[in-house]
């Protein structure tokens, strides 16, 4: 009857119901249960030993610093820390699953409760979640690549991964991009994960259901996955919501299922292998003892959390004076606030530094891909040298226009403003009477054009000066020239 | 509890054991008088007893976030059925 | 058979350090006796000739340099549950037939460390799943006293390998009784540790929660020598705990003088063999002559423990045996047919009908719908039957009972009713849902001269006390110094 109700519904007239796993892997240096290295980039199954590869008679022995990450996560999402945890191990086979049970958590996860922050067109809205929980990354299946075999690497299997899981409260596409945004941005001020999407590092499973607008009963939900970036997300799931709506329409219905997204055909599709009975069979894991955390290693966590992104955001208005759109720009990545803030205790001229940022550097970082790291690395040059070219600017010696040819050399030099500006003798002409000179000349070279301004075409005001920067490389202080040139053309 | 043989085709499944049609029938039999016998556990009051899920009640030592081992040497493979190069090789995977 | 194999462990010490005897000697000694008997009593998969008189050359060595060692040249065996690198490692299943183990066990390693020779891998119940060692997928292992009988199990060729001088002890794990039963059938001594006594690492699981490994020998202190060396904290393992580990052959003393023993009347039982009853009753009247303070206690949980253990055990077991697919290691089949038909080919094809049995009954009870009623509550029944012990041993020292209800059965007796089969575990299984030390050892024998098995149960980590109990009990009697026919 619901059906038959909604199909006469328009798809305006649903309201989408979306809650979001998130699964994050933590930036260890090993392995969760063993001492294999985390790191990226290993030659296949390079990175293995028998624990992770589930040979005969391995056991698990638990790192210390995932747990550390696990508390942060929580402690920054305002999320209660278990004092007692448990270990469970969820039975599947599939191959990338080399002891055919995944170490996870499930009746007592580490974080329950907390809630993210985010903003959007509509303004501001909390979403809660359920839980954040720890357990191991699986392996990574290659397929395709050899006819009917695929091949298997097991160097990301047992690498520590948070799994946050929201509450049903996202209610768009453009909350669960903003809510992911938030997320990863926390986790990256956390330094615990690098939220590379691509790689595979930050992901994100989207449970989508619809329901008549003014409703409260939860329509039958689908799982979505596969999204590898956020535009991803987006498109899925506002992909969803209209096939759901679709088939409510028609008077269909909707099956519990899971959907892969496929980007490339922009739709989603049911997954075959889901078709065998699911059934998990969650039980203590026998081979770890509870996760016990104590109050004091809560607190110590506690009191070395670094200041969070909101927080952060709010001072940087307050006590810079920027606007809100710098300021929401500057504090989207730590490392992006860090520098900026190094830059202004050299230089205290903050929206300047902050043009700098925003506009130059973000572009060639972007440009560059430096971006996709949790930590800017390759970026040559150092917050205080790029306070020192803001202050050359400030003080007269290179105009605006020469400072951008002058960082465009740091940035492929790595060398010092000041010794770019002496080797290319990029130093601002301030001098009148060198000022004086070259505009006579320009003046000299182009009779006609100065009768035709004095007959009262202003706009010809632009050509001579354009002429005069020729003639001085660019390095003529604008406003002395301006001044002079004025006074010369009204003589 | 009796034990039909559609639960016992749906555990073998589950357990991914191919069973032939004696085995399914022997052990639908032979697991259901098992239960049969286990049954006598439910007849137990257990109301406000912790289940026990290890004998050991003390606090874990975790272990420091150091990578210990070296790269996987050739014998952590050695034993794999099927191999392309240093890929474990499996049956192509349909998801 | 050379008398060399009839030597304790301190006697052979002796004679090696005083260099009276070589390591290669004596474990040439083993080899031969082996290859002279093994083909009646099928103790062994594996005979690691090549390793063992490496082993044995390298112990000959150290002790030219003057090395001394309780385990330095002592020619041992190890249940082929046990990972020794580079020896093929098959837990008794067709599922591992070719598998070369990468890696050592932390009880390997720690025996290798010590100086010990091994000499082989003992044949036991596949993935240690039985009471008789009829589940093993390759041999039936005989019992040495009457070789149409079966040695116990799982660990029954680490059992009858001891009694027959093959080596002078062995490994063997322990679950649901798999050390204790074995070794009452076969007449040696066998302990199993407190559970987090000795490190699981590298053992392959049968039951998490419930496996041990521990020694087996014809002599308690012979065990006490070898837990000593296997026994200790491993990082490796997260459930080994960190209580520091005694010198047990040295506590070991002749008196019982003021030691409080409890006699669980539970276990003694309508169907039990009589000869079994009035031999263990026997053991007690000798327990009070060395000046034990007897009691009789009682376990009221006692009928609940076969139930409860085999739902724990078997639903660990489905999840433990999952690794074995067919993809990093083991028996592959039907990959042709796709990757389902692999998994279930491979496991059909590489699993015995018991081990297929204990999957399916422990799918079953982890499954939707079934957990609540079977896996949880068997969670809970093991709560008390942990507190029944716990108000026991409040009171007693050590509680005293027989291993099992009955002496060595026949090969195929049992084979055809699994139930009757778990029931042979009734007395050893709640020591292991408690997680306790228990010891087997002789206290006598039945009319058809088959070994009888006294059981001695201790506090969590009190091994010491166990073995002092079991020491004093054995010296006062000569029961130990009976041999099997040769």
């Amino acid at each position: 009857m619901a059906q038959a109700f909604a199909a006469g519904l328009k798809s305006m007239d649903y309201e989408a119901v979306i809650g979001l796993e998130v699964h994050a892997e933590l930036l260890t240096n090993s392995k969760v249960f063993c001492g294999c290295s985390a790191k990226f980039g290993a030659q296949p199954n390079e990175n293995t030993c028998p624990v992770c590869l589930g040979m005969p008679g391995a056991l698990p022995v638990l790192n210390r610093r995932a747990v550390e990450f696990a508390i942060r996560a929580g402690l920054a999402s305002r999320s209660t820390v278990a004092a007692c945890s448990r270990w469970a191990r969820k039975n599947y086979f599939y191959p990338d699953l080399p002891k055919g049970y995944q170490i996870s958590q499930y009746e007592l996860p580490i974080c329950t409760g907390g809630a993210i922050d985010i903003d959007t067109s509509a303004g501001s809205k909390t979403i809660r979640l359920t839980r954040i929980h720890m357990e191991e990354d699986t392996g990574k299946n290659i397929h395709d690549a050899h006819g009917d075999s695929s091949l298997v690497d097991f160097n990301r299997c047992g690498v520590p991964l948070l799994e946050i899981v929201s509450e049903p409260d996202i209610r768009s596409s453009e909350e669960a991009g903003a809510y992911l945004r938030k997320l990863r941005t926390l986790l990256q001020y956390l330094e615990i994960c690098d939220g590379n999407m691509e790689e595979g590092s930050f992901r994100c499973d989207a449970n989508v259901s619809i329901r008549p607008r003014g409703t409260t009963p939860l329509g039958t939900k689908v799982e979505i996955k596969n999204m590898n970036s956020f535009r991803n997300v987006e498109r899925a799931i506002d992909h969803e919501i209209s096939r759901q709506a679709a088939v409510l329409r028609d008077g269909g219905s909707l099956v519990q299922e899971t959907r892969l997204w496929d980007p490339d055909r922009e739709a989603t599709r049911s997954m075959r292998s889901k078709e065998f009975a699911h059934d998990y069979r969650y039980f203590p894991e026998p081979d770890l003892l509870p996760l016990v955390v104590s109050n004091e290693w809560i607190e110590t966590v506690r009191n070395a959390l670094p200041e969070l992104p909101d927080a952060r955001r709010q001072r940087f208005v307050a006590s810079y004076g920027l606007p809100e759109y710098d300021a929401e720009v500057l504090t989207a990545r730590k490392d992006v606030a860090d520098y900026f803030e190094a830059a202004v205790r050299a230089h205290a001229n903050a929206k300047a530094v902050s043009n700098w940022v925003m506009g130059e550097m973000l572009r060639l970082i972007k440009e560059r891909h430096l971006d996709a790291a949790l930590i800017i690395r390759a970026w040559p040059v150092l917050p205080e040298r790029l306070a020192e070219m803001v202050a050359l600017v400030d003080g007269g010696s290179i105009s605006g226009k020469i400072a951008k040819t002058v960082f465009e050399a740091m940035v492929k030099t790595g060398k010092a403003a000041p010794d770019i500006v002496a080797a290319q003798g990029l130093t601002q002409i301030s001098d009148a009477g060198e000022i004086d000179a070259a505009i006579d000349a320009v003046l000299a070279a182009n009779p006609d054009k100065v009768a035709e301004y004095r007959s009262g075409k202003d706009k010809l005001f632009g050509f001579f000066v354009g002429q005069v920067m020729k003639a001085t490389q660019g390095k003529a202080n604008p406003q002395k020239l301006n001044e002079i040139l004025k006074k010369k053309l009204q003589a | 509890m009796s034990l039909d043989r559609n639960t016992v085709h749906h555990v073998a499944l589950l357990a991914r054991l191919e069973l032939s049609e004696q085995e399914e029938a022997q052990f639908t039999d032979q697991l259901g008088h098992i239960l049969e016998h286990f049954e006598e556990l439910a007849a137990l009051n257990t109301d406000g007893i912790e289940p026990t899920s290890t004998v050991v009640d003390l606090i874990p030592r975790y272990r420091d976030d150091v990578v210990t081992n070296p790269p996987a040497p050739e014998e952590l493979r050695a034993n794999a059925p099927a191999r392309d190069d240093n890929f474990f090789k499996v049956p192509k995977i349909i998801e | 058979m050379s008398e060399l194999l009839r030597l304790s462990i301190s006697e052979a010490n002796d004679l090696l350090s005083r260099r009276k005897v070589s390591s290669v000697e004596l474990t040439t000694a083993a080899l031969q006796r082996i290859r002279n008997s093994d083909d009646r009593l099928r103790c062994f998969l594996t005979v690691t000739d090549d390793l063992a008189l490496a082993q044995a050359r390298r112990a000959d060595e150290r002790l030219a340099r003057g090395e001394t060692g309780s385990l330095l040249g002592i020619p041992l065996g190890i249940k082929d549950v046990i990972l020794t690198k580079g020896v093929r490692t098959t837990a008794a299943s067709r599922i591992l037939e070719n598998f070369i183990a990468p890696y050592d066990a932390t009880v390997s390693r720690r025996l290798f460390e010590a100086g010990a020779v091994c000499v082989g891998k003992l044949n036991c119940d596949e993935f240690a799943m039985g009471s008789s060692t009829e589940n093993s997928a390759y041999q039936v292992t005989r019992n040495p006293w009457d070789h149409d009988r079966v040695p116990g199990g799982s660990s029954g060729g680490s059992a009858a390998a001891v009694a027959t001088g093959q080596c002078i002890g062995s490994l063997g794990t322990d679950t649901g009784g798999s050390i204790r039963q074995p070794a009452a059938c076969c007449g040696v001594v066998g302990i199993k540790p407190t559970y987090g006594r000795v490190s699981r690492f590298g053992v392959i699981a049968y039951a998490s929660s419930l496996d041990q490994v521990g020694p087996m020998g014809r002599c308690v202190e012979d065990c006490a020598r070898i837990l000593s060396v296997i026994a200790g904290h491993d990082t490796n393992d997260s459930t080994s705990v960190e209580v520091s580990v005694p010198d047990y052959a040295e506590a070991l003393g002749p008196s019982c003088k003021g030691l409080r023993v409890g006699i669980p009347k539970e276990y003694f039982v309508e169907g039990m063999q009589p000869e079994v009853e009035k031999a263990v009753h026997a053991a007690v009247a000798q327990f009070e002559r060395l000046g034990a303070v007897v009691s009789e206690v009682s376990l009221p949980h006692t009928e609940y423990a076969v139930p409860t253990y085999y739902l724990i055990a078997t639903a660990e077991a489905s999840s433990n045996l999952a690794r074995y697919d067919g993809i990093k290691y083991g028996l592959r089949r039907g990959e042709s047919d796709g990757l389902l038909a692999m998994y279930r080919r491979t496991r059909a094809e590489g699993f015995g009908t018991e081990v297929k049995r204990r999957i399916m009954l422990g799918t079953y009870a982890l499954s939707a719908g079934y957990y609540d009623a079977y896996y949880l509550k068997a969670q809970k029944v093991r709560t008390l039957i942990r507190r029944d012990f716990e108000k026991v041993f409040a009171q007693q020292d050590v509680i005293v009972a027989p291993t099992a209800p009955t002496t060595a059965f026949r090969v195929g007796e049992k084979t055809s009713d699994p139930l009757q089969m778990y029931l042979s575990d009734i007395f050893t299984i709640s020591i292991n849902l408690a997680g306790l030390p228990g010891i087997s050892l002789p206290c006598g024998f039945d009319a058809m001269g088959l070994p009888i098995g006294l059981q001695i149960i201790g506090r969590p980590f009190e091994e010491a006390r166990v073995l002092q109990a079991a020491h004093a009990y054995e010296q006062s009697t000569e029961w130990h110094k009976r041999s099997p026919p040769d």
